[in-house]
């Protein structure tokens, strides 16, 4: 059927009218209810704080302010002070650990599955990603519930005399450290796999035919061809880890606070709406500019493939 | 390496199901398979109450997300138009904003628009972020599925309409399936969100459970974690197998 110019726009117009409707209901649910309220929370990071929280409207950096400053209570002046500074070091402390720590166990584990026989893969895939499904509050709990003083951790370490008192793991950094990597694991693995199963292994025979030893191998030849797999990974963990409420929160025993917590803890106790909703900002803000990274990265390792 | 990674990743909770079956409340001593903590969780009241909840609330956001999100993959598929990649972005941002940060942003927004805190605010906020997980296998499935099959539809004189209903929607289905049980159990096992907007008297089971904890661990949270455990690998595992199943099957 020969179709005019003018009707043939008519009907990509109208296509375009259709897929626009289709959309609409799930652009306007989270437009609405998620871009939205983002916006509010960075107006409200400008505004001070009510009595019973909430806010009053009356603009001020105060927020931000707080984050490095202390007013003090006798001449008002701002006195330094390194109490926040603390929980965002240790938060974007915790999460680089927890980033390396899942690179280090993940890498291995996805190189593993990529190279099992086809039918395979699925199988380990699946095995690998069904305990994320596991809701995250029940796992941290199990974790705890075996790291803890009289968990079966410690009583096993102990049965088999390799101590003598129970090792306080539950309740440090180590112990939210390792909640985090029990969180996120199979963020890294997955990507990890997903690139390395891209690899062309022939590859790695022409390294050898060039007199290349395992670790010249791994380090020159299969890493920096699965970067952007690492890359992804290591976003898909520092990130949550960087924002985490329920691993610091169960595993830290309210002492190791990361900012999850502290802005938990502006809309629960300390009741500072704009002090949380700056903190949540910040959090936002390293998020934006890690995303912007990644996808810079993307298209420039899309343009060098040509 | 990977046998250390599994052990990782299985061990607490296969430890935590364990102990769940033991008699006695200690760690050093197996005092008996039993069922009793089992029994004595599912008559508490409190977890009766907020399993309820947790379900109505799950039942009702993913259902209203799954159609949201069949409505988007449909409009999303096929060639490329203008606002496609801005499109994705909004319907995947829930998954890149961290929990936390979206869970102060509902309540501040609920509060200010005077929605009243409880069930209903919970399942708003639950729909937002179960969009994307729904959407996820529904556009996967939907990429498979070629586009000869409404073409011969249409050979045989259907038009647009019945081509849709009786030809892609029938394919269309398992992914459908898929994408709503994924969003089942991603509502049901939301914690952070749900702290911050729920009201006081609507509790749902993470809530419940995180209040336990906070009193100290005991065997029925064992035996409450095990259940919670079992029901979410079953609807992921579920899931996943009936959005796997293959397209040329179904005539």
């Amino acid at each position: 059927m020969v179709r005019g110019r003018q009707a043939q726009r008519r009907k990509q117009r109208k296509e375009n009218i259709v897929r626009a409707m289709l959309l609409s209901p799930s652009l306007l649910i989270i437009g609405g209810f998620l871009i939205g309220p983002l916006c509010i929370v960075l107006v409200y990071s400008f505004l001070t704080p009510g009595t019973f929280g909430g806010v009053i409207w009356e603009a001020t950096f105060d927020a931000y302010i707080q984050f490095l400053f202390e007013r003090d209570f006798v001449d008002e002046s701002l006195v330094f002070s390194t109490a926040y500074l603390e929980i965002y070091g240790r938060s974007f402390l915790q999460a680089i650990v927890a980033t390396v720590a899942c690179f280090i166990i993940g890498f291995p584990t996805a190189y593993f599955i990529a190279t099992r026989p086809e039918h395979q893969k699925n199988m380990w895939v699946l095995l690998v990603t069904v305990p994320y499904w596991v809701n995250l509050l029940i796992r941290t709990i199990s974790m705890l519930f075996l790291i803890r003083n009289e968990g079966p951790l410690n009583y096993g370490l102990q049965a088999i005399g390799l101590i003598d008192t129970p090792i306080q793991i539950a309740y440090t950094n180590v112990g939210v450290g390792i909640g985090l990597v029990y969180s996120y694991l199979p963020f890294m693995v997955l990507p990890l796999y997903a690139t390395i199963e891209r690899f062309d292994f022939r590859l790695v025979e022409v390294a050898y035919d060039l007199y290349a030893d395992r670790w010249t191998v791994l380090f020159k030849v299969i890493m920096p061809i699965c970067l952007p797999g690492i890359i992804a990974g290591s976003l898909l963990v520092f990130i949550p880890s960087l924002g985490a409420f329920i691993a610091p929160d169960l595993l830290g025993g309210g002492k190791n606070l990361m900012i999850g917590n502290l802005i938990a803890l502006q809309f629960q106790g300390s009741r500072n709406w704009p002090f949380g909703s700056a903190a949540a900002m910040i959090v936002m803000s390293v998020v934006l500019v890690a995303l912007i990274v990644y996808t810079r990265q993307q298209t420039r390792s899309r343009i060098q493939v040509y | 390496m990977t046998w250390a990674c599994m052990v990782f990743l299985y061990g607490p909770i296969i430890i935590v199901a364990i102990y769940s079956f033991n008699e006695i409340r200690s760690i050093t001593v197996w005092g008996g398979f039993s069922f009793a903590w089992y029994v004595k969780a599912l008559n508490n009241d409190l977890i009766q109450r907020a399993t309820f909840n947790s379900l109505i609330i799950a039942v009702g956001a993913s259902t209203i997300a799954t159609s949201f999100a069949t409505l988007a993959a449909l409009a999303m598929r096929g060639r490329a138009f203008r606002g496609r990649e801005g499109a994705f972005g909004v319907i995947s941002l829930p998954l890149i904003v961290p929990e936390i940060v979206s869970a102060v942003a509902s309540l501040i927004f609920f509060v200010l628009i005077g929605i009243p805190l409880g069930l209903g605010s919970i399942l708003l906020a639950h729909t937002v972020f179960c969009i994307p997980f729904a959407y996820l296998p529904i556009s996967a499935r939907l990429d498979g599925i070629e586009g000869y099959y409404e073409e011969a539809a249409r050979d045989l004189y259907a038009d647009g309409r019945q081509a849709f209903f009786h030809v892609t929607l029938p394919m269309l289905l398992p992914g459908i399936m898929a994408g709503f049980m994924l969003a089942f159990i991603i509502s049901l096992d939301d914690f952070i969100i749900t702290n911050f907007v729920a009201g006081p008297g609507s509790t749902t089971l993470p809530l419940a459970i995180y209040g336990l904890v906070r009193t100290g661990l005991t065997p029925e949270i064992n035996a409450i974690s095990t259940m919670l455990l079992l029901v979410s690998i079953f609807f992921v595992t579920m899931s996943f197998i009936i959005g796997r199943r293959n397209v040329g099957k179904n005539r």
